[in-house]
């Protein structure tokens, strides 16, 4: 079962060693955006997965009568279409989530993942493959986004899911919401953190420095300068 | 004879190189199309059912505001069942309009001409230009007018706010207000749409005693019955809801409608 295999590893690859936001920062923009309370960062993720998945499936099936030359308009008009529908769906559907989302739906279609999916995977690979490769894409960047939501909103607001887990301490409890947390810097600090962990683990996913450091020679110890 | 069979045409299309550029247009033509087609349809089919949330999500925001304001449903209790009348008034008129209806106020207001647009002095809410004309909520008990629901319309710090505004019979006192719709920075701006926030505005007053506007949102919190407590950390979506109150009590906003409510004119 060597291909069943591979599609696994397919899937679980972009999930936290090949993490799209982690090792390729791609899709931070959003993931600013988006993650001021956990509903919200699932909501999206789930919509970017919906949307990463058919665009790579579509894209996959007519890969082989896609003209070099509009390559990038065709994957963007597919993507375009495929994120109004389905901003579309929310309004009707799931009026309130569409409402604090915003215009963060409709900027899906400008997410690097999905474009950098279609355009590095699903343009040269079987449609099966490419989708369970944007599925796993999706699904990592939502595992980040549910993370830095998760943490914005505990912190933040003490809360989670809109529940509140840690008692404020302007109703009778102990926890101070933390301001910050909700302001799109956090997130930055908040990545920030989880890229540096990561990269700790595995030293390999560090890139080199594009400009080294001055090296003062072994004898400096560089203190009061 | 050439061969007319759409399927082999279609066979013999595919099998063109890629690159030509028959194919290039023909590829980019249909897959323009049938993504317009996609955009379209799901637009169309779905419009009744955002409609209809929008429609409801305001009627909700509506009830609560009333359920809020202090005795008010006791008012409409005691003024029976459908006391509530929906108007469309004329703002620069200040009266009922006479040939809209809250069923046309749509097709009037899709019609740029029946849209004033305000200099940049007048204009202390941001909005640019403002529509001629309104639905209102009118709530009477007896002969007069005992309490006026307004729509209103702001700009905040990252989007439109919208609003409903209720002031008691003498057009003086702020029964309350209710936002519909903002997009402000969530747990910081959005904390408009919090009911601890909004009763703060119950009771306040917009003009004191000679008439001089006095209503604003002050920073930290009231001092006086024409302040209203600020929001930590959301200065300007503070602000803004303060601009929003001013230029729509003011003469081009729903002023002469007040001053014709105070004369007794409805």
């Amino acid at each position: 079962m060597a291909s069943s295999e591979s599609l696994w590893s397919t899937l679980s690859a972009p999930l936290i060693r090949q993490n799209p936001v982690t090792l390729q920062i791609l899709g931070i923009c959003s993931a600013l955006a988006v993650t001021t309370s956990l509903d919200t960062a699932l909501t999206m993720a789930a919509s970017l997965t919906v949307v990463v998945v058919v665009a790579a499936g579509v894209i996959s099936l007519i890969r082989r009568h896609i003209p070099s030359a509009i390559r990038l308009i065709i994957q963007i008009i597919i993507i375009a279409s495929i994120v109004i529908v389905i901003d579309q769906v929310l309004k009707a559907w799931f009026f309130e989530l569409s409402q604090r989302l915003s215009v963060f739906v409709s900027l899906i279609a400008t997410n690097c993942i999905v474009l950098g999916r279609t355009e590095s995977f699903a343009r040269s690979n079987p449609p099966l493959r490419s989708m369970v490769d944007a599925l796993g894409s999706g699904l990592g960047y939502g595992l980040v986004l549910v993370l830095v939501g998760a943490c914005r909103e505990l912190f933040g607001m003490g809360k989670l899911l809109g529940m509140q887990v840690l008692p404020l301490a302007e109703s009778g409890g102990w926890f101070t919401p933390l301001g910050l947390m909700l302001l799109a810097p956090s997130a930055f600090f908040l990545l920030g953190g989880l890229i540096w962990a990561l990269r700790s683990i595995w030293p390999e996913q560090a890139e080199a420095p594009e400009f080294p450091p001055y090296s003062r020679g072994p004898t400096d110890t560089g203190e009061a300068r | 004879m050439a061969d007319l069979n759409p399927v082999s045409l279609w066979r013999r299309f595919l099998a063109t190189p890629n690159d030509g550029r028959a194919k290039t247009l023909i590829v980019a033509f249909l897959v323009s199309a049938i993504c317009a087609v996609l955009v379209t349809g799901a637009t169309v089919v779905l419009r009744p059912i955002q409609a209809q949330n929008r429609a409801a999500e305001q009627q909700a925001r509506l009830e609560a505001l009333i359920a809020a304001v202090p005795g008010m449903s006791d008012l409409i209790a005691e003024a029976g069942g459908d006391a509530l009348s929906t108007l469309v008034v004329d703002l620069d008129a200040g009266a009922a309009a006479a040939d809209v209806t809250p069923e046309t106020l749509e097709a009037a207001l899709s019609d740029p001409a029946n849209w004033t647009s305000l200099a940049p002095a007048d204009d202390v809410a941001g909005i640019g230009n403002r529509p001629d004309y309104a639905q209102i909520y009118l709530l009477r008990s007896g002969d007069a007018v005992s309490l006026v629901i307004l729509p209103v319309v702001g700009t905040g710090y990252a989007g439109r706010i919208q609003a409903l505004l209720a002031l008691q019979g003498d057009m003086r006192t702020l029964a309350g207000i209710a936002v519909t719709e903002q997009s402000e920075t969530p747990g910081l701006g959005a904390r408009i749409e919090e009911p601890l926030w909004q009763q703060n505005f119950a009771g306040k007053q917009l003009f004191d005693d000679s008439g001089t506007y006095r209503f604003s949102v002050v920073r930290g919190s009231a001092r006086t019955e024409f302040e209203v407590d600020g929001i930590t950390g959301a200065t300007r979506t503070s602000n803004a809801i303060g601009q929003m109150v001013r230029f729509w009590v003011g003469q081009k906003g729903y002023g002469p409608l007040m001053a014709a409510i105070r004369r007794g004119e409805f």
